[in-house]
């Protein structure tokens, strides 16, 4: 490893942030296996059946048949689609999703301190976020456009609708948080948090952890809100003319803004990569520290990924007029007099 | 590195939204709406070298994906068949080209008049494209004109309502 020291600042950081993604798509694929895999696990397990446990011990390499299952499939495309945005649509929506995680730290430091576990420190993180969210409402609609029939068509619009509406109502929510870390960035927001479990934005802000939540499952087309794909009325909605890759991809994204949205709510409200014993929220000094921090964030984000399989499984899903109520006539309104409450919090205290 | 980013994020500025409006291989209103999701994207790249990151981040959640997004929705809804099949116009054509070497002649004056005192001429920037900074600056400085356009935007907001409400009581 000696050769790292002879490279100037910029190529080591070139270097170090080419690992860094590497690593990190390197977990996120195995992650997203798994959560499918979970998925059916855990729903099986809520309706008392058995669920996948045929392909290897406890059906654990039941992903792997799945992957293979997509990729070896007919690829058919019906002759009535419009080709180009047909062929884009799933690449838009898993590509969003995969540029979220950029801005995330997921563990303190690693080797020496100026080498933080986050691929991009950036200092208008939170809002790098929203934006590369916003564009994933692309893949779904361009896919309901492209399919030219009614049930995508009408899926893609809907898509639409409950995307722009929810991203409101989430990004008002967030602005307390960021009234009291005082700064956009996500390491501060973490570096705000290690003032003792109390300190963690959830205990702090729960309106908003609430608020935030629920507009994550509906802008990630979660079960209580999934009427871009509901199957009683819209046979699958956007992707009924995808098959095998191609569906697939739509399925990733998905899992994929499932696992995105889920390290977004660690860092925001559940205090990152630190605990609040044991030292843990320090910026590691030592190797195993740090590799402790990213495995404390990995199980907070398991957990939250658990949580909304759980949601999924529990409730039916909304209407769209009461899907548009909530969010527009509860979740606004709410969000900005949390807004108001806590300004004047922070003003009386000043 | 700098000049280079530069000079590629321009190029896909223009070239997309050349496409926008005059796309030769389709006048598919669809098509047109996503070229100009990349202009504003190549814009916001430009933004970013001249660190203006919260300008570059407002720019793609906004334009992106709010605006763009309406967009998509309204030509969807409408029936797009008949913008489709329809011709550039002779008239349009001409007037245009005519409207791009004025302005371009404009520009090309004012660069050769003062080119060489340009760099000279620059202030130093006050303001880093931070959130901080620019927040500060907004709420000191250009407090009455920030509260104005504030106001107009509620203005829009009532008047939309208003004008989508068919039966007010």
């Amino acid at each position: 490893m000696d050769w790292i020291n002879h490279l100037t600042a910029s190529q080591q950081f070139l270097v170090f942030s080419i690992v860094k993604i590497v690593c990190v798509f390197g977990v996120i694929l195995p992650t997203f296996a798994y959560t499918v895999m979970a998925e059916r696990r855990i729903s099986a397990w809520i309706q008392d059946r058995i669920g996948p446990n045929r392909v290897g011990p406890f059906g654990i390499l039941q992903p792997m048949a799945d992957g293979v299952k997509a990729l070896l499939k007919e690829d058919f495309m019906p002759a009535h689609v419009r080709k180009i945005y047909f062929c884009l649509a799933p690449a838009l929506t898993v590509i969003p999703a995969l540029l979220t995680v950029a801005v995330i730290p997921f563990g303190s430091t690693l080797g020496n301190a100026s080498n933080k576990m986050v691929i991009a420190d950036l200092n208008v993180g939170i809002l790098y976020t929203f934006g590369i969210v916003s564009l994933g409402v692309y893949g779904i609609v361009l896919a309901g456009y492209a399919a030219n029939s009614k049930y995508p068509f009408f899926g893609g619009i809907r898509a639409s609708a409950q995307m722009i509406s929810y991203e409101i109502a989430m990004g008002m929510s967030v602005i307390p948080v960021f009234m009291l870390v005082g700064n956009l960035n996500l390491s501060s927001v973490i570096s705000y948090q290690t003032d003792g479990l109390l300190s963690w934005l959830i205990f702090k802000q729960p309106i908003a952890f609430i608020i935030f939540m629920i507009s994550a499952f509906a802008e990630t087309n979660r079960m209580p809100f999934d009427l871009p794909e509901s199957e009683q009325e819209l046979v699958g909605g956007y992707n009924v003319e995808y098959s095998s890759m191609k569906f697939a991809m739509f399925f990733m994204g998905e899992y994929f803004n499932l696992i995105a949205s889920s390290a977004m709510m660690v860092t925001l409200f559940l205090g990152g990569w630190t605990l609040p014993f044991f030292g843990l929220d320090q910026p590691a000094t030592s190797i195993g520290v740090g590799l402790l921090h990213i495995g404390i964030f990995f199980g907070k984000m398991l957990g939250l990924i658990i949580l909304t399989i759980w949601v999924r499984w529990m409730f039916p899903r909304f209407r769209y007029d009461q899907l548009m109520d909530l969010g527009w006539r509860r979740f606004v309104p709410l969000a900005l007099a949390n807004i108001v409450i806590t300004a004047t919090i922070l003003w009386l205290r000043s | 590195m700098q000049d280079l980013m530069f000079y590629l994020f321009a190029a896909l500025t223009l070239i997309c939204g050349m496409l926008v409006v005059a796309n030769p291989f389709s006048r598919n209103p669809v098509t047109s709406a996503m070229f100009l999701v990349l202009t504003i994207a190549s814009m916001a790249g430009l933004f970013v070298l001249l660190h203006a990151f919260f300008l570059a981040a407002v720019q793609v959640l906004v334009y992106a994906g709010a605006v763009i997004v309406l967009f998509l929705f309204v030509i969807m809804l409408l029936n797009v068949k008949e913008e489709e099949r329809r011709k550039i116009k002779k008239v349009g054509l001409v007037t245009g080209i005519i409207a791009v070497i004025a302005i371009s002649s404009i520009f090309l004056k004012v660069f050769t008049l003062s080119n060489s005192s340009l760099s000279a001429q620059l202030p130093a920037p006050t303001l880093e494209g931070g959130t901080a900074p620019l927040g500060k600056i907004l709420f000191t400085a250009y407090l009455l004109p920030f509260e104005m356009l504030s106001v107009l935007l509620l203005v829009a907001m009532v008047g939309v309502i208003l004008l989508s409400k068919r039966n007010l009581k």
